[in-house]
């Protein structure tokens, strides 16, 4: 498999690694925490293991704490939280608006771009969440146009992969 | 000047006349000025007037071309917050469209007198493809920034006019527990505005269309117009 993989031409260094250790490559998941904490989004965009939805919950509540943590944690003043997570098997990106609402995704190591998904996932939230009528605030989003938008947008992030 | 007076102190002038730069700018040629004036003052008073500076009071000032863009986010914003106004007043889908309906209703009345004036020099249509079209591309190019994608006859009394992605509806998805509301009653009602107010009485609806080969549906709007305005358009001659 290493001949093979090494025979593409302009194979890119994290391709290379992802697709060395079996993972899919691109963005994984994305997920939306709003200001209390609680998870508002969550979809999967590649193959992987999906956990129940109560394990989502947790999990998301845990990173928001750990977010906050953070801050308090930082030696300097200033400190805006955790932006990057590097593991062995993926990366996760995140950003929190100036509102409190965080925006994180997981993606395979090394992907690129992913700052840039993310501030066009926040540009996708404030048009079809934000002005949709039927959203009621700090609520699970519900709304198709945005679902269907953000589909569009990992799935043209993971065909550049 | 006395910006903040609307009305005149004098008792002997109602009307103040407008400037000479006022005249010329609204009706090109004198012939139409003079005609517009009459009333008012005589051809030589206002040729030989001077400039007196600033009309004073909002309604002697030429009225002006207003703004052809405005923010695409605060009208969303504004009219999502429309529609979660009526929501919490209305009882029922159709009673909530009928609401939105009626909201438009008066932005159609005040559409049809601006753009008579602005762009078609206060001629009124009297003939039903004549103010079709006046809707079709005036109303839409000034409200939406391009003409309608199509104008379809249906039946005898009922024509519809397309539209592959109404701005009103771009943010919004409708979730499914409120089945078939369709946010565009709102452009139905200023298209009914429109037709009411020029002289039209006519029933609007709007309602979406799958169209094939399109990832959004199209959205239609239904006029039907009431059996005297027929009438009227047969006895002026198809």
């Amino acid at each position: 498999s290493w001949t093979r993989i090494a025979g593409r031409i302009g194979a890119v260094p994290h391709t290379m690694a992802a697709m060395a250790a079996g993972l899919p490559l691109g963005v994984y998941s994305v997920w939306i925490i709003n200001k209390s904490g609680g998870l508002i989004f969550q979809r999967n965009y590649a193959d992987i293991d999906t956990n129940d939805t109560n394990e989502t919950l947790r999990l998301a509540s845990i990173w928001h704490s750990l977010h906050a943590i953070s801050i308090q944690l930082s030696p300097v003043p200033g400190c805006t939280g955790i932006e990057l997570l590097e593991t062995d098997k993926f990366d996760l990106h995140c950003i929190q608006t100036l509102t409190g609402t965080k925006f994180f995704v997981t993606a395979s190591p090394k992907t690129i771009g992913l700052e840039h998904l993310l501030h066009t996932i926040y540009d996708l939230y404030s048009d079809f969440v934000m002005k949709n009528p039927f959203y009621e605030m700090e609520m699970p989003v519900r709304c198709e146009l945005f679902e269907h938008n953000l589909q569009s947008a990992c799935e043209m992030m993971n065909a550049r992969a | 000047g006395n910006g903040g007076r609307r009305y005149s102190s004098k008792a002997e002038t109602v009307w103040r006349p407008l400037s000479t730069q006022g005249a010329r700018r609204h009706f090109p040629q004198n012939k139409n000025a003079t005609k517009a004036l009459r009333g008012r003052h005589t051809v030589s008073s206002v040729m030989t007037q001077r400039q007196q500076g600033p009309p004073a009071s909002i309604v002697d000032r030429p009225l002006t071309k207003g703004r052809s863009e405005v923010s695409l986010s605060a009208f969303s914003f504004l009219f999502s917050e429309i529609v979660q106004y009526h929501r919490t007043r209305a009882s029922s889908i159709r009673e909530l469209e009928h609401k939105l309906e009626e909201a438009g209703q008066g932005v159609g009345a005040r559409m049809l007198e601006v753009l008579s004036y602005r762009e078609k020099g206060n001629r009124r249509e009297i003939r039903l493809q004549g103010i079709l079209q006046f809707i079709n591309t005036n109303v839409w190019r000034c409200l939406f920034g391009k003409s309608a994608d199509s104008l379809e006859i249906y039946n005898d009394d009922e024509y519809v006019l397309s539209d592959r992605s109404l701005l009103v509806n771009r943010f919004i998805s409708v979730p499914k527990d409120l089945g078939d509301l369709n946010c565009a009653a709102f452009v139905a009602g200023v298209v009914k505005g429109v037709l009411e107010d020029a002289g039209f009485s006519a029933e609007v609806s709007a309602y979406y269309t799958v169209a094939e080969g399109q990832a959004r549906p199209r959205t239609n709007i239904l006029m039907k117009f009431a059996p005297e305005v027929l009438e009227r358009e047969q006895r002026l001659g198809v």
